[in-house]
């Protein structure tokens, strides 16, 4: 049974439609990729699953839940994490606090007053910094980090509240070929090994055709495409898309 | 009917100033980014040079070209401000610049008490518009009427500018985008450098064209510099359509309040704003915040260290010492010392909000302030005794925070820091105008200590016992889970909120817990000194924490401490000179410039130079 379900999406900017009537689910413990070229509806899609847009109309069930409506803070407190395509960590705290951060908002200890905060769930944060192979930089600071430690990172406090639904919006853009073969092999052995259920977008197609369990293809808001990688890879209207007339795909340089 | 119409006009009338001086201003930010603080000095200077052309050069220039010339001098000014003071620091976070243009105004105070002395100037009236003009059997002075077309004028020659000239959109271009229109072969530089010469140059006629209406004086500058932050927060930073329409609703409610309310008008002002930001947070023309502050890039910042051993240590002696400072027997030692505590205590409790949280906050001294007021008037009117004023006046300040905070944390930035600024300018207004209860100008008096504390030396313990636990507090809270998550808003609000975190709401306790500490700092000092004026809560006094905290350097728990110490002993002795606030001013500009870690970034870059470097730097 579906885990998450979006139907009937529409979000329009003046007159642009930006996400023209879009629907799917997922299923637990599954990895959708949502692809397209640029402005096919992709960022605005995730901003309506994650409260930061209002759509103009549809809905978006998690676990027979209405998100649409709720705050960004409120649908995490649902057990859904996110990582954010220009990553946004606490530059001024070390690594393993960063982890930290997100462990005492779960456990609701923000407006505690009598702690001290660096001692707070340190081997909670210490276990999840493992998991993500950056446990012997846990006490460098963030902002010295390289940029593919630094997306890691934000993997890991996506995962600290354990949960459900993961979205990651172009996890792996501005990193090098290996690095990003490296993080989705990552993200997909968790989803393996947890059963979270895993919504991202991505541009680079190998990544995609690697990792995803099934693939939703979006053009001009529409959806033009939905199966697993080889019948999406096969579909001609999707190769129309990307390799076609140049019309549709100008500037993505990620592909090639 | 007739009456209202006059009534309407006067207060068009008194619009003009504001919307000149707001216009200004507001086109300085959209360009440069910078809220440029001595504007009201700008303003100021035009009213004075307007009167030196006119008695000095009388028949040579005549009145109508002296205010011309007041402006035109006054834009230079502005241009030598930006090249000379700013220039320098547009690559600094944006409080240096604020801090910085504060410095502008100490030195402007003191060179304009130098040239012009301290007497109120009143200029001529302008030759044609001495007399009233007859409207609806209405008497309403003609010049007002002079003052209204010239605001119409200038805003129609705004418009013309912005919308119909190379020039003009030029400006509009790097409103919206820097680097974009230096990409296209603009000289950024020059393009600067003009729109301050714009900025100043309408400043300038605004003060000049005041002039027939009052005098030159030396407390305009701050007089209005709330007044232009509320019509520039309330039109819409950046706006010039909204500071004029701002400008016009505040001046005309003005008017009419004090028909019907004359002890509230500075209220009112206030009420119209809350009403606007409430119901369009970027004011009425505004636009929200560009994202990716232009204005601070400067390095990231840096983690707050617990204190090492050696530190501790440190620590411990600093604070034995404090505890023989009465066994000297100079009574003189005990009180200047209790000073330097209580102001500790009130620049750290800033530093919680600005340094911790990143709100820059230009009124601080309303819960100072404040807090002293609620004890003052405490003792005076219930008798209480000095503890449970004590206890009251943290509380009565956290209380005005709540009410100030829930509007402020809505805005951010430079918008975040003019609605602090014009807030605190309301509870001040509140303070000097209720006669009755506060004192007004005169203030309250014979607040004394219980009589166990009368002793200097014995009230200095208390100082030393509250004023210290306060700091270890402020500082202790910065460790917590909540000073962790209020650093963790300033460093990414948009992962606070993805982690679930409710970023408005720890802005808005952090603002109330800074708000209560300093109002322990503001009931400290009323029992010290006997007395509270409203001089307490004036811009001045906010700007006197900033400064400390900008001294000891934002990025470091123990940069408030320092800062306090090194400034009120710094001021205890520059004020013995005649022009110490140009000293100051001086002061401020170079550390602006040379210290832009202030003295615990000072200390740091000693340390490197010795080798000893903090351990989080040493990493590759």
């Amino acid at each position: 049974m579906s885990f998450l379900t979006v139907q009937n999406l529409y979000k329009s900017f003046g007159g642009n439609r930006a996400v023209d009537d879009v629907s799917f689910a997922l299923a637990k413990g599954e990895l959708l990729a949502l692809i397209g070229p640029n402005g096919a509806g992709k960022s605005t899609c995730f901003n309506m699953l994650y409260g930061i847009l209002a759509p103009d109309k549809g809905s978006v069930c998690l676990d027979g839940r209405e998100l649409i409506g709720m705050k960004p803070r409120d649908i995490w407190r649902l057990g859904v994490g996110r990582t954010f395509q220009i990553t946004a960590v606490y530059a001024s705290m070390s690594v393993v606090e960063n982890v930290q951060m997100a462990l005492i908002s779960h456990h609701r200890k923000t407006f505690s007053a009598f702690t001290r905060a660096a001692r707070l769930y340190r081997d909670d944060a210490m276990a999840l910094l493992n998991l993500i192979g950056m446990k012997d930089q846990a006490d460098r600071a963030a902002n010295i980090l390289a940029y593919g430690d630094l997306k890691r990172l934000e993997l890991a406090v996506a995962m600290a509240h354990d949960p459900a639904l993961l979205l990651m919006d172009e996890p792996t853009a501005g990193m090098a070929p290996g690095e990003r073969r490296a993080l989705m092999k990552l993200t997909a052995d968790i989803v393996a090994e947890r059963g979270v259920s895993v919504l991202f977008t991505e541009h680079d197609m190998d990544v995609v055709f690697e990792n995803a369990h099934r693939v939703l293809v979006l053009n001009r808001g529409q959806l033009l495409a939905e199966g697993s990688v080889d019948d999406v890879r096969a579909n001609p209207a999707v190769q129309e898309v990307y390799l076609g007339g140049g019309t549709t795909f100008g500037g993505d340089g990620d592909h090639a | 009917m007739a009456f209202y119409f006059a009534q309407l006009l006067t207060g068009m009338a008194n619009a003009s100033a504001l919307f000149l001086v707001a216009s200004g201003l507001s086109i300085i930010f959209g360009v440069t980014r910078v809220v440029n603080f001595s504007h009201g000095s700008l303003y100021m200077l035009g009213a004075y040079i307007a009167y030196s052309s006119m008695t000095v050069l009388p028949g040579i220039i005549g009145f109508w070209a002296s205010i011309l010339v007041a402006g035109l001098a006054v834009g230079l000014i502005g241009m030598i401000i930006e090249v000379c003071v700013l220039k320098p620091i547009y690559k600094a976070p944006e409080l240096f610049q604020l801090v910085a243009t504060f410095g502008v105004i100490l030195v402007i105070q003191d060179m304009a008490l130098l040239i012009w002395g301290p007497e109120d100037l009143f200029g001529q009236r302008a030759p044609g518009f001495e007399g009233v003009v007859e409207i609806f059997g209405e008497r309403v002075p003609s010049y007002d009427l002079v003052l209204i077309v010239l605001a119409v004028v200038v805003l129609i020659g705004l418009w013309y500018l912005f919308t119909k000239t190379r020039v003009g959109i030029l400006v509009r271009a790097a409103t919206q985008d820097r680097e974009m229109v230096s990409a296209l072969g603009v000289n950024q530089s020059v393009l600067f450098s003009g729109v301050f010469f714009l900025g100043a140059f309408l400043a300038g006629i605004g003060g000049a064209a005041q002039l027939p209406k009052g005098s030159a004086n030396l407390l305009m500058d701050f007089g209005i510099l709330a007044p232009i932050f509320v019509v520039v927060v309330t039109g819409g930073m950046g706006s010039i359509w909204g500071a004029f329409v701002a400008a016009m609703l505040i001046s005309v409610l003005q008017v009419y309040g004090i028909r019907f309310l004359p002890n509230s008008t500075l209220v009112l002002m206030f009420i119209v704003m809350a009403v606007v930001l409430v119901i369009r947070p970027w004011g009425l023309f505004g636009k929200p915040e560009a994202a990716g502050d232009h204005g601070s890039q400067g390095p990231p910042p840096k983690p707050f260290r617990q204190l090492d051993p050696s530190g501790r240590i440190i620590v411990a002696v600093i604070i034995a010492a404090l505890t023989l400072v009465p066994l000297s027997g100079v009574n003189f030692l005990s009180v200047l010392f209790a000073d330097i505590i209580i102001f500790c205590l009130f620049a750290a409790s800033l530093h919680y909000i600005l340094g911790v949280g990143g709100l820059v906050s230009f009124g601080h001294a309303a819960f100072y302030g404040g807090g002293a007021y609620v004890a003052a008037l405490f003792v005076q009117y219930a008798g209480t005794p000095m503890e449970l004023a004590l206890m009251l006046a943290p509380l009565g300040a956290g209380f005005a925070a709540l009410i100030i905070g829930w509007f402020c944390v809505r805005l951010t930035g430079v918008y975040f820091a003019m609605l602090t600024l014009a807030c605190a300018q309301v509870l001040w207004s509140i303070v000097f105008q209720w006669d009755e209860v506060t004192g007004g100008d005169d203030g309250m008096l014979s607040i004394w200590p219980s009589a166990w504390a009368s002793e200097p030396g014995v009230y200095y313990y208390l100082v030393l016992v509250l004023g210290v636990g306060g700091v270890l507090v402020l500082r202790a809270m910065a460790h917590t889970p909540f000073g962790y998550a209020l650093r963790g808003t300033r460093d990414s609000a948009l992962r606070t909120e993805a982690i679930g975190m409710n970023v408005k709401l720890i802005q808005w306790m952090a603002f109330v817990f800074a708000g209560a500490m300093a109002g322990l700092a503001g009931g400290l000092f009323v029992f010290a000194k006997g007395s509270v004026f409203p001089t307490e809560m004036e811009i001045a006094t906010s700007f006197d924490a900033l400064i400390m905290v900008f001294l000891g350097g934002v990025q470091s728990l123990t940069g408030p401490i320092a800062g306090a110490s090194v400034f009120t002993l710094l001021q205890d002795w520059l004020s013995r000179f005649e022009y110490w606030r140009l000293l100051l001013g001086l002061l401020i500009i170079f550390i602006a410039i040379l210290l832009p870690g202030g003295l615990a970034g000072a200390v740091d870059q000693v340390k490197a130079l010795l080798g000893r470097a903090p351990k989080d730097e040493a990493a590759p």
